[in-house]
């Protein structure tokens, strides 16, 4: 497949980790940041071929996982309350405070999995009297399409269409983790799909304060080991650069089109992640006249109870990059795929989800 | 790592239903663990028999000295048809796959439709045809049947139940316990392709492409390998769960550890294209004209002959080997690296980007 394979080379990784190991005078300590790049990383057993130089961390990135529990909560009172609620597949397990949307369908809710905020639309275009709700999760990287989407509806007056918006910015998690107390963080791989759409002007001042090389990377086996063999050549030499390692799709200013867009729907505001907390400008909400289609407002009186969280669940150390996944005592044992007690046991983007998958099984052969 | 792991922990069900304690959710459908859970624990209990016992495709009972194989499966396809076939095919091609892979010929068919108010009747037209002609042209007779209506919105238009009744010949067993560390894997071509081409038209995930399912009648291509190799030691059509689900099913009756060289597993370009788009594993995507087979390591050379002279086994390749250990999946990746397969929690979900 093309794009794909060339990526995954098995004599190209090879040397690339070779490269590395030569390079590395003493041990790194790297994030990265998305949860796509955690899963090839574990995948492939990347992070064993490495492990004599490079540690590597995974970051926060998994949409799905920080998700904050009072927005999964309203999107299942909303399911339950006879809303037809639509949203990537990826969000239909993740657990809420009492059970999750496969759960809400089970039991009579009218939950959909759709690919992109557009096959929503067509549902409540399609059915004018029935109300459709689009639980918009995502990074920078999906905000574009729901932008789009919400100028459709908005255009067209569809009042039977409402978003429930959850989008979350890279930037600002990256600088609070930086900034952290302790942090053990040398180096961030930055996720190659939010700088395609984004660009990488945002992380110039994390770059420079921290003094931390920056690497907008991809998301197969090579793409993530060149990324580590520059933030190490940087590391080494003691640069702080922000680098694009994926340039078959990232350049500096991003895809003006898609951030005039975001930027026309959507204004930046403070917003809990789950198991992080409140990140300063770590949020997308509706702006202007688009916050006419927030479900939040057009359904208040789904506020209800204060969501709780399993007291076990250590999802947010490991979202921190804290903690590795096997490291919570509920790994495996209380918290599994089937059973979770956390986001990232179950999104596709999520870290434990990818530990508990990938586990190597013996080592390298 | 910061703390040890036991990784037979990790592979064993943790819990005794998946998600929701007290109701069916579609994960109890999905061919994975959850389905096993529900057959173990809320079916098996009030049903068991040794029959039942051997968890083959199909029932072995004897009479009169014949030893006949006996199987059921009922087909809730969506959308009803679909590149490369429909319902009413694949009810055909599903019920003798499960038969051949007992070992068995075909003797009969049986057919119940439940049909949903409002189905036009030039789609269940349609469906019947297209049964009638799989059928035929497997020369297997659908001898009795049974039809009901149910209220609009209690369907999905059909469900299709069929039963099929074979002999197995004399010699011929094929069975999980058989296969022994050292035996060959097998399969018969390249996977994944029916569960694409069905995604490929469902309401809501459409897209583009020329993948058609792989949905076809196994028998004859299953009687040229038993005649190559009479030593076979198992079969099985990775259909629900894919070859995934087939492979933990063997590995758990066998009581061995299978080992899959995931470089080797064929699966089609413009199915692996999908499966990146969609987020999926090929790996658990449902093939309904393949087979996986076991087979002693001396024997791996004359099966591959065997099953590529047959137009439905032009691709056969081997894709791993049987080793003595627990009962699990482990797979060696193009990397070098080894990592375990583990089965999904629930149906595959298509990801966020």
């Amino acid at each position: 497949m093309k794009f794909v394979d060339e990526y995954r080379d098995p004599a190209l990784a090879r040397a690339l980790v070779d490269a590395i190991l030569e390079r590395a005078t003493r041990p790194w300590t790297i994030m990265e940041v998305c949860g796509g790049q955690t899963h090839a990383i574990l995948a492939h057993g990347l992070d064993a071929l490495l492990a004599e130089r490079v540690t590597l961390l995974h970051g926060p990135g998994c949409p799905v996982c920080v998700t904050p529990l009072e927005t999964l909560d309203r999107a299942l009172a909303l399911a339950e309350r006879g809303a037809r609620l639509c949203s990537f597949g990826d969000m239909l397990r993740v657990p809420g405070s009492r059970g999750d949307l496969l759960g809400a369908r089970a039991r009579g809710g009218d939950v959909r999995v759709v690919y992109s905020p557009f096959d929503a639309v067509r549902l409540a275009a399609a059915e004018p009297d029935r109300e459709v709700v689009f639980l918009a999760v995502g990074f920078e990287t999906t905000a574009p399409a729901v932008a789009a989407a919400a100028r459709w509806v908005l255009a067209r007056d569809l009042s039977n269409f409402h978003l429930l918006v959850s989008h979350v910015r890279v930037p600002p998690a990256l600088e609070a983790i930086a900034a952290a107390p302790g942090a053990q963080v040398e180096a961030f791989l930055a996720a190659g799909h939010v700088c395609t759409v984004m660009g990488t002007a945002e992380y110039e001042p994390i770059a420079q304060r921290h003094r931390l090389p920056v690497v907008a990377t991809g998301f197969e086996p090579v793409d993530i080991l060149e990324g580590v063999a520059m933030a190490v050549a940087q590391l080494e030499a003691g640069a702080s650069r922000v680098e694009i390692q994926y340039r078959r799709a990232v350049r500096p200013e991003g895809n003006p089109a898609a951030r005039a867009l975001v930027d026309e729907v959507f204004e930046v505001v403070d917003r809990p992640w789950r198991g992080i907390g409140v990140v300063p400008r770590g949020g997308l909400a509706l702006r202007g006249p688009y916050a006419a289609l927030d479900a939040v407002t057009a359904f208040p009186a789904l506020a209800g109870e204060a969501p709780r969280e399993p007291a076990a669940c250590r999802a947010g150390d490991v979202l921190r990059g804290s903690i590795r996944p096997p490291a919570c005592p509920e790994f495996g044992r209380g918290c599994t795929p089937e059973r979770p007690l956390g986001a990232p046991m179950v999104s596709s983007e999520g870290a434990c989800a990818a530990y508990y998958h990938y586990r190597a099984a013996g080592g390298p052969a | 790592m910061s703390s040890p792991l036991d990784l037979d922990t990790l592979a064993a069900p943790a819990c005794p239903l998946p998600i929701e304690d007290d109701r069916v959710t579609l994960a109890h459908g999905a061919g994975a663990g959850a389905s096993a859970r529900l057959f173990e624990e809320r079916l098996w209990p009030h049903l068991a028999n040794p029959a039942l016992g051997a968890r083959h495709d199909g029932a072995i009972l004897e009479a009169g000295g014949a030893r006949l194989a006996f199987t059921t499966d009922t087909f809730v396809v969506r959308p009803l048809e679909f590149p490369g076939g429909d319902i009413g095919s694949l009810a055909v091609h599903g019920t003798l796959n499960d038969l051949a892979m007992c070992g068995a010929r075909p003797l009969a068919l049986s057919c119940a439709l439940v049909l949903e108010e409002g189905l036009a009747l030039s789609t269940l037209e349609r469906v019947v045809r297209s049964l009638g002609a799989a059928a035929r042209a497997a020369r297997v007779p659908v001898a009795t049947g049974d039809t009901k209506v149910v209220e609009r919105g209690k369907g999905d238009g059909v469900y299709v139940n069929t039963a099929g009744v074979g002999w197995v010949p004399e010699g011929r067993a094929l069975r999980p316990d058989r296969v022994a560390p050292g035996d060959a894997v097998i399969v018969s071509g390249a996977l994944g392709a029916h569960g694409a081409a069905v995604l490929s038209v469902r309401e809501g995930l459409a897209f583009e492409s020329s993948i058609r399912s792989d949905s076809a009648n196994l028998s004859p291509l299953v009687e040229e390998a038993l005649e190559a190799v009479p030593e076979l030691h198992c079969l099985r059509d990775p259909t629900r769960g894919g070859l995934g689900a087939a492979l933990h099913e063997v590995a758990r009756g066998a009581a061995c550890e299978i080992e899959i060289d995931e470089g080797a597993v064929p699966i089609e370009e413009s199915v692996r294209a999908a499966c990146e788009v969609l987020g999926l594993d090929p790996l658990f995507l449902a093939s309904e004209g393949r087979l996986v087979a076991f087979a002693p390591e001396a024997s791996a050379a004359s099966l591959l002959d065997a099953l590529r002279a047959h137009p439905l086994g032009r691709g056969a390749v081997q894709i791993g080997r049987v080793a003595s250990g627990r009962p699990r999946v482990v797979l060696r990746t193009p990397m070098g690296s080894r990592r375990l397969l583990l089965l999904p929690a629930g149906e595959p979900l298509p990801r966020i980007c």
